[in-house]
């Protein structure tokens, strides 16, 4: 039973790590049916920041909470005007054209930021340093779940409940709803449309940001080509949760999570993936809209 | 003429050193049997873009020769050397190989892939010609006891995975390991062997045998599941960012399990890494003979000779040749059951330390030590 429990919160961690990545995804896809394949390197960008902000403030002699504040608002920024200007460059000119060619702009930006951070940055593993303050309660039950999971499984249910605020409750998200149901239709009834778009990718961006810190902190390592395993994983739970749900992705990544978790301990990680993709084309074949997915019917 | 021919070949540039070599190869076999000079045929990946690993050793055999012939040669001849490319490939290595023993050469140093190198040994194996290999490391080449007549101043892919087995059983005294590893063909080659060698003494069980996803999120799945496993030690085949996620996954779970790996893991930016947590992981890796002074003189050769640091398997080819030479003069002939004694009999200081083969053609001296991180660096486990 001990066992089981162990399981089940290292699934509940990894899922939380994908649902995390998979908010930003969804919520780009709810707005304006893109698949944003450059939001795994918004991630990565993200703990690239933070890593050389707590460097910085490391040597400048910072205590440990003022890092975690500072080097984490400067991750979330730094990465939100990423998002904000790869919409303004590539995908804003792609608004007006076919879906597909908007998607090969997406795999584009996300090969250019790669490389970038490659040639910018390093090809070598970095170490990333230890952020997440240790509770001293938890310490007894380190060897269940150490305090960086538990403040990464918090962290994934906050952003979805204020995501799930924002999108409900507020005007803004009257307004992405508004621009989700027909384009045309906000912009007639005086929606700004354009900036409706561009705060869904500052806050997508942000997320993932967000993620990006605390799940380098939890690994304790970074480097350029982590934000693309890291999405399709995270792509993945959200089309599996039903793509454009809030709810959904993190579902999606709690699901993916656990059925890898414990494929790993009751049969073997070998087969890690082929269990995590039978379920997935599983659930697409009984509900092709995901678990909680909206089944809508093609725009003419 | 012979003469000449011969003392502008050596030291010469590579291809002069080719239409030369064959030249007088031609000569000598006009000239018949009586004292024949000693011809080294050095065959291996020369063009193609594996060529950075073959060309060291024909650098490398043309800085022994000189020095040789400089000495007055071998069996009171100068050596002469001819080069034959296989560009890495099986079915080119055949007919390098055939060409070779047609040429009349006895001895050859290659060839540098194993792939090409088992293809070529049935040629020589079957024109008694002795080969000596300073890179091919596929195990079956001396272990199958197919190839009587091979040699190599290399360890093979298994030694890694013998040491970290008897490190694990004979030095730590542990008797269940998890065997982890990377799905890649390096590190679970190394984890077929290590669970192979466990399996076959009687000291110690595999109690995991399992492959991880490289590059996924986390590993803590398989971390319970070694923890589960009651294992006491982990031998891990692969590379350093799968290992540092087990071994701090492993360390955060408060486990106290002993983790050894290979020469994937023994590099700098593992430590770097994983940071305290790396403390006491053990890794294997080549034997340090940076210091042997004849490695130190060696080099020193190679960048008067060509102004540039030695390049792959150079040390392990320039090691090969002055041990092929030795056995030769020990042997007082160039026949293939005479030469093949003296190289199993006989020790040679080279750069990769004091070598002799063994009965398979393994070079003994040469080979992996056993690394532990000890305070932020890995230091030889004696």
């Amino acid at each position: 039973m001990e066992y089981f429990i162990e399981l089940f919160l290292g699934g509940l961690t990894r899922g939380s790590i994908y649902a995390l990545i998979a908010l930003g995804y969804t919520m780009v896809y709810g707005i304006i049916e893109l698949i944003n394949f450059a939001h795994g390197e918004i991630y990565m960008i993200g703990a690239f920041t933070a890593l050389i902000v707590a460097s910085v403030l490391t040597l400048l002699g910072f205590n440990e909470l003022s890092i975690l504040v500072i080097a984490s608002l400067c991750a979330v920024i730094w990465a939100a005007s990423y998002g904000f200007t790869i919409e303004k460059l590539a995908y804003k000119p792609l608004r007006k054209a076919p879906r597909l060619s908007a998607l090969i702009s997406a795999i584009g930006m996300s090969i250019f930021l790669q490389n970038y951070v490659l040639l910018a940055q390093t090809s070598d593993f970095l170490p990333f340093p230890a952020l997440m303050p240790e509770f001293g309660f938890l310490e007894p039950y380190a060897h269940i779940m150490s305090s960086a999971e538990v403040i990464i499984v918090l962290t994934t249910a906050l952003v979805m409940a204020a995501l799930t605020f924002l999108i409900k409750f507020t005007r803004l998200g009257k307004a992405m709803r508004a621009t989700a149901q027909d384009r045309d239709m906000a912009l007639l009834s005086g929606v700004n449309v354009n900036r409706v778009i561009s705060f869904t990718f500052i806050i997508g961006s942000a997320t993932a940001a967000i993620g990006g810190v605390l799940i380098a902190s939890h690994i304790g390592m970074i480097n350029f080509y982590i934000g693309f395993i890291a999405g399709i994983k995270a792509f993945t739970a959200a089309v599996l949760g039903g793509i454009g749900s809030v709810p959904g992705a993190v579902l999606g990544g709690m699901v993916l999570g656990w059925t890898e978790s414990f494929a790993t301990g009751y049969v073997s990680s070998d087969y890690e993936d082929v269990f995590a993709f039978t379920l997935l084309v599983l659930i697409l074949i009984f509900r092709p809209e995901g678990i909680l997915g909206r089944s809508t019917t093609q725009k003419v | 003429m012979v003469k000449k021919s011969m003392s502008k070949t050596v030291g010469a540039k590579t291809v002069v050193s080719l239409i030369a070599g064959m030249f007088a190869v031609l000569t000598v076999a006009g000239a018949g049997f009586c004292a024949e000079p000693v011809v080294l045929g050095v065959a291996g990946a020369h063009s193609g873009d594996l060529a950075s690993y073959g060309i060291p050793s024909i650098k490398a055999a043309e800085l022994v020769l000189k020095k040789v012939n400089a000495r007055g040669g071998v069996l009171g001849e100068g050596v002469q050397m001819t080069t034959e490319d296989d560009v890495c490939k099986p079915e080119v290595a055949t007919n390098t190989a055939t060409k070779l023993a047609s040429e009349g050469v006895k001895i050859v140093l290659g060839h540098i892939c194993s792939g090409a190198t088992k293809a070529a040994l049935g040629i020589y194996n079957a024109s008694n010609v002795v080969v000596l290999s300073p890179s091919a490391t596929n195990p079956d080449l001396t272990q199958s006891g197919d190839y009587p007549n091979f040699f190599r101043t290399i360890a093979s892919d298994d030694a890694q995975a013998r040491l970290e087995v008897d490190f694990a059983i004979d030095k730590l005294g542990l008797s269940k390991l998890a065997v982890i590893h990377d799905k890649g063909d390096y590190g679970k080659g190394l984890a077929e062997f290590a669970k192979q060698f466990i399996e076959e003494s009687d000291e110690a069980e595999v109690v995991l045998y399992e492959g991880v996803t490289p590059g996924a999120v986390d590993y803590s799945a398989i971390v319970q599941k070694i923890k589960r496993s009651d294992a006491d030690g982990v031998i891990f085949g692969g590379y350093h960012p799968e290992a540092s996620k087990i071994v701090m996954g492993m360390r955060k779970k408060k486990m106290g399990t002993v983790f050894i790996s290979d020469d994937g893991v023994k590099d700098d930016t593992f430590i770097k890494v994983a940071k305290e947590y790396a403390e006491g992981v053990y890794a294997t890796g080549p034997r340090d003979t940076s210091k042997n002074p004849l490695h130190i003189a060696a080099e020193k050769e190679h960048q008067e000779a060509f102004g540039a640091d030695p390049g792959a398997f150079f040390y392990n080819a320039y090691a090969g040749v002055q041990a092929l030479l030795n056995a030769i003069e020990k042997a007082g002939s160039t026949d293939h059951e005479a030469v093949t004694k003296a190289l199993r009999s006989e020790w040679v200081e080279t750069p990769i330390g004091k070598i002799s083969f063994d009965e398979k053609g393994d070079a003994i001296g040469v080979g992996f030590s056993m690394y532990q991180v000890r305070n932020g660096a890995y230091i030889e486990v004696k």
